[in-house]
């Protein structure tokens, strides 16, 4: 990996953030340099997120998830990281956030976002996607098999293709259940906005038109329950024992999404 | 929907308002349903219809109606999902019962630790600028359910009256209890002139838990000193000398015989070995001395492995965990703990606490571990026992408690909880068991600390409060029926995310381009800062400032300050040079810390100040080696202990004789099934599937394995992604031998080194923990059972060379009932082990990989069936116990992991808990692979069918090859008894042949659905 090329990736970490070295080794695998933030440190100083081309919002269990998941973090950064993230975003720089990310991007107006072509607004935007309660009400870890919609706009799982026996991504969570109104799913659905959907009878968290997913209108910002960052070598597969070796060949889907973006970073200036 | 504001009061007096928190109308609470369907498991003749959850929020401050209604609106409720509702008044909140509903409150007592409330004071304090107190509570309201219905619902579902209060109606206070300042007040304890039976009142009456030699050791030593003591020096050495810290029981002198009368089965006499163990004396009326247990046993293996060659023990029995090489940069460290007491009485305050305290041991090995995994293994009662003591809670209540303890505390610290086990035994009723244990990753350049006289004394993560004091005296003493009332005080609720953030910036600063900024740390567990800061200053004093503590409120006296065991606490030993930049740390990580002084004094004493008065004075050396060692009276009894009779439950095959089961293919697969079903073998997925078990990416093989998710042996991490090299983590419970504890142990070790090496551990790089549960070693009998066990650990550890590095004891788990019956628990012995897969592309699983495959057996079956699973399943009892052949496992363990590097080994399962038959059948469903299997086949031409299929031998392995790998395997195994038992096949069936050549087919999936057990 030529550092020199390599795109720079901000990877923010908070109280109780823990998934946050297996999104950095994401990253790293796919040929970006990774620099770690605490966000007490961004919410004092927002320009350190200016020079980056790829970021991401780890999952776990932030300020502890006591409210609801992601609750705190995300009215941190309503008040004052923000706008620093939306002019990111504007500049085209993609956005990963796994989990507790997600839940958070969904609360901070980071997710779904402006409807294509209009501008991120100055003040976050109220939510209007929720991540609440699985149906069980119940942490459930486990690999579940998911599908990319064909006419996803998203950076990250655009054109990604399974093959059989590997279409798996892990999930751990106990609230991860996708909610909107209905005119809200259909218009993410229209513009292309779902980024990954759990394939059928494997919905188990019960989330609406079995959505695990999103991206905003530029496919940039990609929120997810599951976690591809624990998907980057094969032997994280749940039955790699089993699999021909010629099944394990090359990247997992779970790094090749990280690929993508960061491919697509490379064209992004600063 | 929005908020209903109240009009904006015009009085800005602190005030307390309330808020609830639902879900919006149509849509789903998940909550509610869940309550709902746990009442039903009560089996309640009247019950409610449905169940509504709210979250209620009480925030006391000063704060306009606007700034509460953004809190609710903003802060509280998620907009799309859930809506907020505000109420002024406690008439108000009243007001909006539904008619045929009975409300109940559960809200924290005050003092009770409360995470929620500390972020939603957090994010108010980020959002207003405002310091506002906060307490939570949950609102549920039963539909169709009277106020008594409720209540026993409560009582019996939704609170724990140790630390909640249960409200009939919305509560809404006046105002929050706070505390008052605390002035001083140093009190003498006048001890010298006490007669004994004085001595040891004060020691009951005070809680110090202290024996009459170990009082008479402290007059004595204030005799000399020509003074009496200060309350705060007694309660410093009752902490110190506590069973829990020092483990005097293990390293007294103890004075051992047996009794050889008696139906024994015991094949094994400590007195023929004696005179060859090292601090071992026969003395001259046959008794055997043994001067410290401990050095004589456990840790005597270790110095003899090492002595013996091995060179990868880098830290055992002096830190807070053992630590051995992982490779030439990293070492690993392996700790686990029980926390049994305060989870009897709150079981999820107490598990969670119980990995809390485990995680910071990790935390404070060496200079900082970074924890990687954790493990735990629970004992209780079975879910259907018909009896329960006054004073017990239901052992489903117990279990279901434990594991969300565990759960919320390993997810939300980010460590994957990947291996552990529960064992069901009645006389766990009123004693549970619950083991944690946790792994952690250091380099090998911060395996040792080394404090100087100069270090400031800093602690850093949670404040000091009432709570957990008096744990470690507890913890040593006996429970009964009131100890729920008279020890809630030592029970408590912890919060994860203050020791993430502890641990994130204690990692931080251990790993500075220069160097780590502190010279030694470690936890605060039982005892608090008494034991803390006394273990760090053990040989150079320390002068600590008590009133510079960060409190959780008011009021605390500087004896409470000293022996608070609140959660969260690390000390650190810091460099003056050093302080700056840690502060600094710190404020970037949100951590709370203060400077409690300075490590060092000119006399090495131990002295205590507040607010400059000296309020204790001790020598550090009668503090930590004054403490009397007696000796002990131990006797083997084996008709005693035979009598001490496992508590099962209702034999699932009622069937008369001995088994009463024909050799018949009908009755094989009868018992197969019932076995598959017993909750010790059943799936455990409800639980390993509650925890993340997989977060910092780390996992190779999980917990659950195969296309079924079946039992995997142990589980493996890749803990340097840039190293192909493996971390194994499993452990060997044999409690059902427990009527000789010498071979209980040896088989524990066995097994232990058997699930390691099914998945490919090099079983001449595994190291293991002892953690001993014994009950009341006061009874010497119980003692001579804990003395054959640690022989066992002994010779054990010596044979398969598998040194012990750390290990923990709690020795008086009983139960007295109200009738003043005592409920002893089975004498159990965890082993923890852990062990390097040289690489884990060659790791093995369990679950049965193709057809065409044959199923090999390794390892001979003699048969012998006492404290097997069948006898459980048919109430038959009696069975000889299992021996561990100390020259064949060993030899057996490195044949396999042969095979299995020659790369010849499809799969490969321990044959353990249910015999031969179960382990194939679970390698048969977790891989939905057919099989026909002829158990008859296995090595052992005098041995019975019953026998074959369901004796519970050690040192057996089935392994899963390819038919044309025979003669390899074969070659590689050389004289070790084998067979090929069975052949896998396409279509999904277990083909069971019986001893007359008759057959049983039962489908796989029936087999997967009787094993993967009922969803608490």
């Amino acid at each position: 990996m030529n550092n020199g090329s390599a795109p720079p990736a901000l990877v923010i970490t908070a109280p109780g953030i823990n998934c946050d070295l297996e999104l950095c080794r994401g990253f790293e695998l796919a040929g970006a340099r990774v620099e770690t933030f605490h966000v007490q440190r961004l919410l004092r100083e927002p320009s350190i997120v200016d020079r980056f081309r790829l970021i991401g919002l780890p999952g776990g269990f932030s300020y502890g998830d006591d409210i609801a998941a992601g609750r705190v973090l995300a009215q941190l950064i309503r008040q004052s990281l923000y706008p620093a993230l939306a002019a990111a975003i504007e500049r085209g720089v993609p956005m990963m956030t796994p989990c507790n990310g997600f839940q958070i991007a969904v609360q901070a107006g980071l997710l779904p976002g402006p409807s294509a072509g209009a501008a991120w607004p100055d003040e976050p935007a109220a939510p209007s996607v929720g991540l609440t309660q699985n149906s069980a009400a119940r942490f459930n870890d486990a690999w579940v098999r998911v599908e990319i919609p064909s006419n996803t706009r998203c950076v990250w799982t655009r054109g990604l293709t399974f093959a059989p026996g590997t279409d798996l991504l892990p999930c751990a969570h106990g609230e991860g259940r996708f909610v909107a109104d209905d005119d809200t799913i259909a218009a993410l659905e229209a513009n292309g906005q779902i980024a990954i959907r759990y394939a059928a009878s494997e919905n188990f968290n019960g989330s609406m038109k079995s959505i695990a997913g999103i991206c905003d209108a530029s496919g940039l910002v990609f929120g997810l329950m599951p976690h591809p960052e624990r998907y980057t070598r094969w032997t994280q597969h749940p039955t790699w024992t089993r699999l021909d070796p010629s099944q394990r060949q090359g990247d997992t889907p779970g790094l090749r999404m990280f690929r993508s973006a960061v491919a697509h970073a490379a064209g992004v200036t600063v | 929907m929005p908020a209903t504001i109240p009009a904006p009061s015009t009085d800005s007096v602190v005030k307390v308002h309330r808020i609830e928190i639902r879900p919006r109308r149509g849509q789903a609470d998940p909550r509610g349903a869940a309550v709902l369907r746990q009442i039903e498991s009560l089996g309640l003749e009247r019950r409610p219809k449905r169940v509504d959850h709210a979250a209620v929020y009480l925030l006391e401050g000063n704060l306009s109606a606007d700034e509460i209604g953004r809190i609710a609106e903003e802060l509280l409720a998620d907009c799309v999902t859930q809506a907020a509702e505000i109420h002024a008044t406690e008439a108000a909140a009243k007001s909006r019962i539904a008619p045929g509903v009975a409300v109940i409150e559960v809200h924290p007592l005050a003092g009770v630790t409360d995470p929620a409330a500390e972020s939603v004071q957090l994010a108010i304090e980020a959002m207003l600028g405002k310091r506002v107190e906060v307490r939570t509570g949950d609102r549920y309201d039963l539909h169709g359910a009277d106020a008594k219905i409720a209540r026993a619902i409560a009582e019996r579902l939704l609170a724990n009256t140790v630390i909640q209060a249960i409200h009939d109606a919305p509560y809404l206070p006046t105002s929050f209890p706070h505390g008052h300042p605390y002035t001083l007040a140093i009190r003498e304890v006048p001890i010298r002139g006490l007669k004994d039976a004085e001595l040891e009142k004060m020691s009951r009456d005070a809680h110090l838990f202290l024996s009459l030699d170990e009082m008479k050791g402290i007059q004595a030593e204030y005799g000399r000193l020509g003074r009496e003591p200060r309350e705060i020096e007694l309660e410093t050495l009752a902490q110190t000398w506590s069973e829990h810290c020092v483990h005097k029981t293990l390293k007294s002198t103890i004075r051992y015989h047996e009794l050889s009368t008696g139906p024994s089965s015991v094949a094994w006499s400590l007195a023929k070995t004696a005179a060859s163990r090292p601090h071992h004396e026969v003395q001259a009326d046959g008794t055997i001395l043994i001067r410290n247990l401990l050095k004589a046993t456990v840790a005597a293996a270790t110095h003899e492995l090492i002595a013996d060659g091995i060179d990868w023990c880098l830290s055992i029995f002096v830190d807070n965990a053992g630590v051995i090489a992982f490779d030439d940069e990293w070492a690993v460290a392996f700790k686990c703990e029980t926390h049994n007491h305060p989870s009897a009485i709150e079981p999820y305050g107490g598990a969670a606490t119980g990995i809390g305290g485990c995680i910071r041991d990790i935390m404070g090995t060496g200079l900082a571990a970074k924890p990687i995994a954790a493990t735990d293994v629970f004992c209780v009662a079975y879910p259907d026992v018909e009896e329960l003591p006054a004073g017990c809670l239901h052992p489903r209540r117990v279990l279901t408690q434990v594991v969300a303890g565990v759960r919320d505390y390993g997810n939300r610290m980010g460590i994957p909880t990947v291996n552990g086990g529960v064992w069901f035994d009645n006389n766990y009723i009123g004693n549970p068991l619950v083991y944690c244990g946790c792994v952690g990753l250091l380099p090998r350049t911060a395996i040792k600390g080394d404090v100087q006289p100069g270090d400031r004394i800093i602690a850093l993560g949670g404040r000091t409060g009432r709570d957990g004091i008096h744990g470690a005296t507890f913890s040593s003493a006996e429970l009964t029926d009131t100890h729920a009332d008279e020890f809630s005080h030592a029970v408590q609720i912890g919060n994860a995310i203050t020791e993430k953030k502890a641990l994130d910036c204690i990692l931080a600063a251990r790993d500075q381009h220069d160097g780590p900024l502190f010279r030694g740390l470690t936890d605060c567990g039982a005892g608090g800062f008494s034991s803390a800061v006394g273990e760090m200053g053990k040989s150079i004093g320390a002068e600590v400032h008590l009133e510079r503590a960060p409190l959780k409120y008011d009021g605390l006296s500087p004896v409470e300050v000293w022996i608070s065991e609140a959660q969260e606490r690390m000390v650190l030993a810091v460099p003056p040079s050093k302080l700056d930049r840690l502060k600094r740390l710190c404020e970037e990580h949100a951590v709370e810390w203060c400077d409690l002084g300075v490590f060092g004094t000119p006399t090495k004493e131990l002295v205590l100040r507040w607010h400059g008065t000296e309020i204790g004075r001790m020598d550090t050396h009668f503090l930590h080696e004054g403490i009397p060692t007696p000796t002990r009276e131990a006797v083997w009894d084996p008709t005693w202990n035979a009598s001490q009779k496992h508590q099962a439950r209702k034999p699932a095959l009622a069937v008369g004789g001995r088994f009463g089961l024909s050799e018949r293919s009908g009755d094989l697969a009868k018992a197969l099934e019932a076995l598959l079903e017993h909750p010790n073998i059943a799936s455990k997925a409800w639980i390993i599937r509650q925890y993340d078990h997989e977060v910092q990416g780390m996992s190779v093989i999980k917990p659950l394995v195969g296309p079924a998710s079946g039992p995997g042996d142990a589980a493996v991490l890749q803990p340097v992604p840039t190293s192909s090299r493996g971390l194994s983590i499993a452990n060997g419970l044999a409690t059902g031998l427990s009527s000789d504890p010498y071979l209980m142990v040896l088989a524990a070790i066995d097994e232990c080194v058997r699930n390691l090496v099914c998945v490919g551990t090099d079983p001449s790089r595994i190291a293991i923990l002892d953690n001993f549960c014994w009950p009341s070693c006061k009874d010497p009998r119980n003692l001579g059972s804990l003395v054959r066990a640690a022989e066992g650990c002994y010779d054990g550890a010596k044979a398969y060379r598998t040194p012990f590095i750390s290990g923990k004891d709690s020795l008086n788990n009983q139960f007295v009932t109200e009738g003043g019956t005592t409920i002893q628990i089975p004498p159990t012995l965890l082993i923890s082990g852990f062990g390097i897969v040289p690489d884990v592309s060659q790791c093995v699983t369990m679950d049965a990989k193709r057809a065409g495959s044959v199923l090999v057996i390794v390892g001979a079956t003699p048969g012998r069936m006492g404290g097997s699973h069948v006898e459980l399943i048919t109430g038959a009892s009696g069975g000889t116990l299992p021996v561990t052949d100390l020259a064949i496992g060993p030899k057996t363990a490195h044949a396999i992991h042969a095979a299995i590097r020659a790369g010849i080994v499809r799969s490969a399962h321990d044959c353990s808990e249910g015999g031969l038959l179960l382990a194939a059948a679970e390698m048969a469903f977790s891989g939905g692979i057919g099989l026909e299997i002829e158990p008859a086949t296995a090595p052992g031409a005098d041995v019975g069918l019953l026998a074959k299929c369901f004796a519970e031998d050690p040192s057996r392995y089935l392994l899963e090859i390819a038919p044309s790998d025979l003669p390899s395997l074969t070659k590689i195994l050389g004289t070790l008894p084998h067979a090929v038992i069975g052949r896998f096949v396409e279509r999904p069936v277990l083909v069971l042949k019986g001893a007359a050549n008759d057959t049983v087919e039962i489908p796989l999936e029936r087999l997967r659905e009787r094993w993967a057990g009922a969803n608490w």
